[in-house]
């Protein structure tokens, strides 16, 4: 369990202190994969590098099952180190060893015995599914087999904690989701605790199970990934989860509609094709003007703008049918708004 | 004066000397060098991890008045020109080597004046490593002498590699300069022939084969350099 109470980072600068991070509590418990999201320069690196004090907080403590390792000596913080390892946004390997070498580096540095560190590391160019790269160098690798190749090295030391520092962002959606997905199965099959530090939405929502929401060094959100997307408070919040909400307001206003704010709170609308649907039951046709809507799980989260017919009866109609969905809520939109 | 440097005498002499001095002088020269590159780079290498990993960031901080002091000495040696830093440093040199004249003794001025120019191309060098590189090892529980040892040097070795080879030619220019002070080897040829008795001829020879080394020494470091380094893609 890693427990992070009242963290706060600042830097000194020409223009006064800077915090990077301020008050920051979370708790982390053992086999989560914990998503922290934010904005460039909302203070995440600073949080993930304080967790194995590459960074030394300002204020505050991180304990790791109980052992507070700010107080560590430097001996053993580098020992403690070996059991949470990291992996990076730009890989971060030996350009001049081969891949083997590179994932016997961690054991090298622990004095692990040549042989058995050479026999585990092509045990692990297995799991990562390079068992062919062991005598190439990074160099001719693509991006995502060099994650994987960090991947293994950072599994070398049979760590505790995995953090992953934007590890995907350098990577193309489809590289993404397979190392997510080894993510997801070291995660499971070995009991590794991940934390994941991202820009990206669908990285949080495709494996994470809790997230915490950092803005301006700030954690605003907190708490189970369906949770706090289905509904987020914080303006920070909104912005990651409907990233075009903000222009979806702006519509262009066409004549002879009224419109309908329809907000999903998790209805299971995916099965059910509604608007269409409403239009064969009540024979009520609405045009969509704006959506941002998401699914996350089965559920579907987000607004979705209606322009229906200018006639009372017709909108009463429409509110009355889509709210028979307790998740939805049906809200007119006056004409300024 | 061309027609007398070139004239038949001068060509048979001029051959006469290149058959009998110039082996000589050739094997003085590259060992001169050889040796002189070799301490050189035994005195400059750990000066030159030290001016990187000893900074107020770097892995291994060092007082900042220890760092400010290392910093001058370097700048110091570097500024003395080599002519007089020769006749500067007899007293180390006798001190070394028994006497202050002669090819061996020779060794000791340069690698006085090389092993601060290679503490600083060593620096240059460990400083084109990627500071996340080194995070990283540091995320592994690297003490600071296993980031020196199995990061930073292997790392670099190409950039090293090519920045010793500028060593290399730079005191073999040196060496030339050290047939004043009685070094042996094709810098001394072209100064008593070519200075001192007016046989052009035979400084030009000199002269070439100290061209002709230097082309060799840098070909063979600059392909050393490609062949080590591993980011070059597909070089099979």
């Amino acid at each position: 369990m890693i427990e992070i109470e009242n963290l706060s980072k600042s830097f000194k600068t020409d223009g006064g202190t800077f915090y990077a991070l301020k008050d920051v509590s979370l708790t982390i418990n053992d086999g989560d994969i914990y998503g922290v999201i934010g904005m460039s320069g909302a203070g995440k690196s600073t949080l993930v590098r304080c967790i194995n004090m590459l960074e030394r907080p300002t204020e505050g403590t991180v304990k790791i099952d109980g052992v507070d390792i700010g107080k560590l000596s430097k001996k053993e913080l580098c020992s403690k180190r070996r059991k949470i390892s990291m992996i990076f946004q730009g890989f971060n390997l030996l350009m001049q060893r081969t891949c083997l070498k590179n994932i016997c580096f961690p054991m090298e540095l622990a004095g692990v015995k040549k042989a058995d560190a050479k026999k585990k590391a092509l045990e692990l160019l297995e799991t990562v599914g390079l068992p062919d790269k062991a005598n190439a160098y990074p160099a001719q690798l693509s991006g995502g087999q060099q994650q994987r190749i960090a991947i293994a090295r950072a599994l070398a030391t049979n760590p505790e904690v995995l953090l992953c520092d934007e590890a995907t962002s350098a990577l193309d959606p489809k590289t993404t989701h397979a190392i997510l997905d080894l993510i997801l199965n070291i995660n499971k099959k070995l009991g590794i605790t991940v934390v994941i530090i991202t820009h990206q939405m669908s990285v949080v929502e495709e494996v994470c199970n809790r997230v915490a929401i950092l803005d301006e060094g700030v954690v605003v959100e907190e708490g189970e990934v369906e949770k706090v997307f289905s509904n987020p408070k914080s303006n920070a919040a909104k912005r990651l989860v409907f990233p075009e909400s903000s222009k979806s307001e702006e519509v262009t206003n066409v004549g002879g509609f009224r419109k309908l704010r329809v907000a999903f709170n998790g209805a299971k609308a995916t099965a059910t094709p509604l608007i269409a649907q409403m239009a064969i039951d009540e024979n009520v046709s609405a045009s969509i003007l704006a959506a941002s809507t998401k699914s996350i799980g089965e559920k579907v989260y987000g607004n979705m703008i209606l322009g229906v017919e200018d006639d009372d009866i017709v909108v009463a109609k429409a509110k009355k049918y889509l709210t028979k969905d307790k998740d939805i809520t049906v809200q007119e939109v006056s004409e300024n708004a | 004066m061309l027609e007398r440097a070139f004239s038949s005498e001068a060509v048979t002499e001029a051959f006469e000397i290149l058959k009998n001095e110039f082996p000589l002088a050739i094997w003085e020269t590259v060992y001169v060098t050889v040796l002189a590159t070799l301490f050189a780079i035994i005195l400059g290498l750990p000066l030159g991890v030290l001016l990187v990993v000893g900074e107020k960031d770097g892995v291994l901080p060092i007082p900042k008045p220890i760092m400010r002091i290392l910093n001058i000495v370097i700048n110091l040696l570097r500024s003395v020109p080599f002519l007089i830093l020769m006749i500067m440093v007899f007293p180390l040199t006798r001190l070394i080597v028994g006497t202050a004249v002669g090819t061996t003794a020779s060794i000791v001025p340069l690698v006085i004046a090389a092993f601060p120019f290679v503490a600083r191309l060593v620096e240059s060098s460990l400083r084109e490593i990627d500071p996340r590189t080194i995070e990283m090892a540091q995320s592994m529980g690297a003490s600071p002498m296993q980031i020196i040892i199995k990061v930073m040097i292997p790392e670099s070795v190409p950039s090293l590699i090519s920045n010793f080879t500028i060593a290399v030619t730079t005191i073999l220019g040196y060496t030339a300069m050290s047939g004043i002070i009685g070094g042996g080897g094709l810098g001394k040829i072209a100064i008593n022939y070519g200075y001192y008795r007016y046989k052009y001829l035979v400084m030009l020879l000199a002269v070439i084969l100290l061209i002709i080394l230097v082309q060799i020494f840098q070909s063979v470091g600059t392909k050393l350099s490609v062949k080590t380094d591993k980011r070059i893609r597909n070089k099979e």
